[in-house]
């Protein structure tokens, strides 16, 4: 076997703990899961069923971990050893095929988590060095300046500068003993500085104790995507730290599927300990102050607007009803897709799909099963996607496929419809 | 002793113990490779969610049904079907009273067999014909599928053919098929059911501690 090999799978078979296995031992081979996939829905190519991408773990694993194999390898009945040739072969349905948005394992008769699965499988390519050229680049990016765009602090202070101007809001920076840290990702920075503005303006009203860190203003886990389990340590460790050096008592996630599950799920038990501090979605944020009646709307969106449920934030972050909530108060037509809530599709450019170009063609091929969902809705003006990253897939999608929808960030929608 | 005798004899006994000795091991030694404990503050119960992970897989979504029904109406009438024949099929019953734990429980009548095989059979053959003919379950199946399914068929088949119980070698064949089943079993993918506990389980409690319902 080749180093590369041999590293990839240790590493593999070192991730795959009784869960997992549990997952890799109860396929049943039944094919369901491909009808959930929106790259096989798209495609129709059945190397895009979601338990196929699985192959190399599930041979490794029966051939080093599984119960029974030394009696199977008596009989002759184990699996070859996994090749480099064929790891390498996988290499583009671990990475491109694959938004990790756990869709699949609803319509698994066996409940079988692929997307936990194949975030497994990248740590051992990772560790293997085998990884996209895309995401390399955001790796190296993050290395450098601690953002997968390469959005300095200094870049940073720029747009909230910009943002302070345009909301005449103050916006802290580096407030110690803040009751709140809030997080972005860098394509909100770049892409949708507005939103910075939003939390402004919604915080000024709900009366709210907030700042941004020049240390950890950035909560895209580039780590968590490539797989690459020592740098997603790193900076989660930095998030952190900044949080306890200003004292906070909570952290703000962005809208970010992915940057929420680093954060909130993953990032205690890679760092290996219970957070001081409350990890909280705006989402979850909003919706809380809207409990509480610090959220007043005025005049609300009469356009007719529907809801992208984020893959992370919803189906495998449990936040379903609160973006709901929010939208009932701000719209006036506010209609749901097919298919929403836990079943809803993903825009196909999670799990590093979108920061991956090699994958450019086939996630856009996905978008289309989304764009069928959209335009399945009468007169339907906008959309809101609570997820920067979903929101840049849209709005490439839409582009290369035609398709006049507004897509809209559901802080901005809060704050722009909030009582004058 | 002759061949029937040791069929419904020794060989019997010695499947059995590989049987119950191979999916304890296995099952259990799913369980011993473990997991750390989850140190994210949780918004609800994994517990709870553990059992309803298990509960709620038994049923499909309206959603993915309208694509998946034929399978599904499949995967249902085999699995209820065979149920039924395996446990409550009168000689079944029998030897389960006689020869194993010595209590037994109403056995199906005649014609009440014969729709439940029927229907163990109509579905196994729909998800046999679909493992050949669909493009996506011929490239993920491998042999311990097809070994799984003409095992269970040839068990289903002589089971029919033995249930007169008057031909000893038409039960003998049976019995003998049974034992070579309950020996695959703990090595193959028929495991599944057993193993299907835990990862819907898995699945189940880590939705559970997010405080999803599915
Ligand atoms: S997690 Fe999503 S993208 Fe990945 S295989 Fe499953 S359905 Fe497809
Ligand atoms: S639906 Fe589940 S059990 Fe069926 S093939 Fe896919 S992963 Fe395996």
């Amino acid at each position: 076997m080749s180093e590369t090999a041999d590293t990839v799978i240790r590493t593999m078979l070192d991730q795959t703990d009784g869960d997992i296995a549990a997952y890799l031992e109860a396929c049943v081979h039944c094919g369901e899961c491909a009808e959930a996939c929106h790259f096989y829905l798209a495609t129709q190519d059945p190397k895009y069923t979601p338990t196929y991408k699985l192959m190399p773990l599930v041979k490794a694993y029966k051939r080093h971990k599984a119960p029974l194999r030394s009696v199977k390898g008596m009989l002759g009945l184990l699996p070859a050893e996994v090749s480099e040739e064929e790891l390498r072969e996988w290499e583009s349905l671990v990475y491109d095929s694959c938004t990790m948005c756990g869709r699949c394992t609803l319509v698994c008769p066996m409940g079988l988590d692929i997307a936990g699965t194949i975030r497994k499988m990248r740590e051992g390519y990772s560790a293997a060095g085998i990884v996209p050229d895309g995401l390399r680049t955001a790796r190296e990016n993050v290395v450098k300046t601690g953002s997968p765009m390469g959005v300095t602090a200094k870049a940073l202070k720029a747009q909230i500068a910009r943002q302070e101007k345009e909301t005449g809001l103050e916006i802290p920076l580096d407030k110690q003993g803040a009751e709140y840290l809030a997080l972005f990702s860098s394509m909100e920075v770049m892409g949708y500085p507005e939103v910075i503005g939003a939390y402004a303006r919604i915080f000024a009203r709900a009366g709210i104790d907030w700042t941004i860190s020049t240390e950890a203003y950035e909560a895209t886990n580039i780590g968590v995507q490539i797989g690459d389990g020592p740098l997603a340590r790193k900076l989660v460790a930095r998030i952190v730290d900044a949080a306890r050096k200003l004292g906070v008592r909570h952290v703000i996630s962005p809208e970010c599927g992915h940057a929420y599950g680093a954060i909130r799920w993953a990032g205690p038990n890679m760092l290996g300990e219970t957070f001081p501090f409350e990890v909280i979605h705006i989402i979850e944020l909003l919706d809380r102050l809207r409990a509480e009646g610090r959220l007043e709307i005025g005049e609300k969106d009469a356009r007719r607007i529907t809801l992208h449920d984020p893959c992370q934030i919803v189906r495998r972050g449990g936040l379903l009803k609160e973006p709901r909530r929010l939208l009932d108060d701000a719209c006036a037509d506010f209609v749901e897709m097919k298919g929403s809530g836990v079943t809803n599709l993903c825009c196909g450019g999670g799990g590093g799909v979108s920061a991956n170009p090699r994958a450019e063609e086939l996630k856009t091929q996905a978008f289309s099963c989304k764009k069928a969902q959209l335009d399945a809705i009468d007169g339907l003006k906008a959309v809101v996607v609570p997820c920067a990253n979903c929101r840049g897939v849209f709005e490439d999608g839409l582009d290369a496929l035609g398709g006049d929808y507004e897509v809209i960030g559901l802080s901005e929608l809060v704050a722009d419809t909030l009582k004058d | 002793m002759g061949l029937v005798e040791f069929i419904e004899g020794p060989a019997f006994w010695f499947a059995l113990a590989v049987f119950v000795a191979g999916a304890l091991w296995r099952f259990v030694g799913i369980i011993r490779i473990g997991h750390k404990p989850d140190l994210a503050p949780p918004k609800g119960s994994a517990g709870w969610g553990w059992i309803r992970g298990n509960l709620r897989h038994f049923f499909p979504r309206g959603l993915f049904a309208e694509r998946t029904w034929m399978h599904v109406l499949g995967g249902y009438a085999f699995h209820l079907g065979l149920f039924a024949v395996m446990f409550f099929a009168a000689p079944h019953v029998d030897f389960i009273r006689e020869r194993l734990i010595g209590v037994g429980w109403p056995a199906l009548p005649r014609w009440g067999f014969i729709i439940a095989a029927e229907i163990a059979f109509a579905g196994l053959i729909v998800l046999w014909v679909r493992r050949f003919s669909d493009p996506v379950m011929r490239l993920i199946s491998d042999w311990d599928d097809h070994v799984g399914s003409w095992l269970t068929f040839l068990v289903m088949l002589t089971g029919c053919l033995a249930l007169e119980r008057a031909h000893v070698s038409l039960r003998a064949l049976h019995m003998g098929l049974v034992e070579l089943w309950l020996i695959y079993f703990p090595f193959s993918r028929l495991m599944h059911a057993f193993t299907f506990m835990l990862s819907r389980g898995a699945t189940g409690a880590s939705y559970g501690r997010k405080g999803m319902t599915l």
